[in-house]
């Protein structure tokens, strides 16, 4: 065979396989994104449970949500909870994306670099906050909160107990830390740590920290301190300054005042 | 036939590719902690080996060698991205656990290794079966493993209490190193150290 010939050969092998391959990979990939977007749903349903204390083994997601959960906006700005309901369709509750609504041209807002120490560059205007109602009174409310760790911006909620100064659970849904070291965010042993600290003192200042290493149970604050993860050093820190960031006066602090004058004018 | 069972049957004792050719021990390590994601990952890298096996094997006589890892590793992708996709959209809890390592199938080397050695060379149906084969040698150490490691480590198997916990008020006290990846590499030296006191054949000369 000449060299052209040769030539003219590889590049048609190479283009057929090319060819087949990607047909194959683009059916598999949007034939299954509707079950995928599903999975990925139902998943963050049950991470609100989770932080919400709600979750066990077999029950139906979506029944204990609708039950025990009302989903309310929260200004973030001015810490009002907004009680109208949004025509957008990226705001409705039912696929609210903190990440896509945060990205949102009308519906985001840039955080100024300076205040931004969970690196996480843009935030929601209005943010869907979940209460756990017991009867008419509200247990616990659980938050949306992300920042950026070693590789990914980790989504997750946390959850505070009515005092607004207990946390009574936190999870993560999306995140790309490496798998056993800072993945094991995802590790139900390490999450069960964060119950019962306290996250907030009476004047709603943030005195949660994520450490370096193991707190020494002696002191203290071992009260408010949380472990960090071994050999991630860098994860470790992005969630400290997530839970700083949030739970300060630039995330969740308006509200969670606002929240508290209501209760005491109850 | 019997050709066609050895070629099935042969990679899972005689030439197991964990077990004598040492390879694929990156994923054997990584996603055995329980034995549901074993059984995942296996079931993915039959396929992915199954179908890469057929399809390099179809090609063989058009591939020019110059670009031949090149499409061997482009059809190993696609077959891997395949594979991820159905993970995602059929066992969802699995795939978050199995992470990164669904798409690490690409650079298994046992694959490659089977397309390069047997598939380049052999017909479409024999290269389907000893991929296959190899396929299931690499599972049955994979749900060796996660097998132990899940008993041992959690007292569960699939999820299911089989040694109560004495967390839970029973009397099994749960062997942490079982749940870190170390302890793979005890049981797969324990599995080599007893295929190869059944097989005296497998060890190597001094």
């Amino acid at each position: 065979m000449s060299a052209s010939a040769e030539i003219k050969k590889t590049v048609m092998v190479a283009l057929g396989v090319c060819l087949v391959c990607s047909v194959l990979v683009s059916v598999a990939a949007v034939g299954l994104s509707e079950i995928q977007e599903f999975n990925k749903k139902q998943d963050k349903l049950k991470n609100i449970l989770i932080a919400g204390g709600l979750y066990e083994e077999g029950i139906s997601i979506e029944d204990v949500y609708n039950e025990n959960i009302k989903a309310i906006y929260v200004d973030m700005e001015t810490g009002e909870i907004i009680e109208e309901k949004f025509d957008a369709e990226i705001l409705s509750k039912d696929t609210y994306n903190v990440k896509d609504v945060a990205a949102d041209p009308n519906y985001g807002m840039p955080i100024p670099s300076e205040i931004d120490i969970a690196q996480v560059r843009r935030m929601p205007k209005y943010m869907l906050v979940y209460e756990v109602m017991s009867g008419e009174d509200v247990d616990k409310i659980i938050l949306p909160v992300y920042g950026y760790g070693l590789w990914s911006t980790m989504y997750g909620f946390i959850a505070l107990g009515n005092d607004l100064q207990t946390v009574k659970g936190i999870t993560f849904y999306e995140h790309g830390e490496t798998p056993g070291l800072g993945g094991e965010i995802d590790n139900p042993n390490w999450q069960g740590i964060w119950e019962g600290k306290k996250a907030l003192d009476e004047n709603l200042n943030v005195v949660l920290e994520v450490i370096k290493g193991q707190v020494d149970q002696t002191s203290s604050k071992a009260n408010s301190q949380i472990d960090g993860l071994s050999g991630s050093t860098i994860t470790t820190r992005g969630l400290d300054a997530m839970v700083e960031f949030w739970l300060g006066e630039n995330g969740y602090g308006p509200f969670l005042n606002k929240f508290r004058k209501d209760g005491e004018n109850v | 036939m019997s050709k066609s069972i050895k070629l099935l049957t042969d990679p899972i004792f005689n030439n197991n590719p964990i077990a004598l050719q040492i390879l694929g021990i990156c994923s054997a390590l990584a996603v055995t902690a329980k034995l549901e994601t074993s059984i995942v990952m296996s079931m993915a890298v039959i396929f992915v080996m199954g179908f890469s096996n057929l399809s390099v094997s179809l090609i063989r006589r058009v591939l020019p060698s110059s670009i031949r890892i090149l499409v061997e590793m482009t059809i190993i992708a696609s077959l891997v991205i395949i594979a991820d996709q159905l993970i995602k959209a059929f066992a969802f809890d699995v795939s978050k656990q199995l992470s990164v390592y669904v798409g690490l199938i690409i650079t298994n080397c046992i694959i490659m290794g089977r397309a390069e050695a047997f598939a380049l060379k052999n017909a479409p149906i024999p290269s389907l079966i000893d991929g296959l084969g190899n396929g299931i040698g690499y599972s049955f150490v994979l749900l060796f493993v996660g097998f132990f490691r899940e008993l041992f480590g959690a007292g569960k198997l699939l999820g299911y209490s089989i040694f109560t916990l004495n967390t839970d008020g029973g009397w099994y006290i749960a062997n942490g190193l079982a749940v870190l990846s170390p302890s793979a590499f005890i049981l797969i030296g324990l599995l080599i150290w007893m295929i190869r006191a059944w097989k005296p054949e497998q060890v190597e000369e001094e």
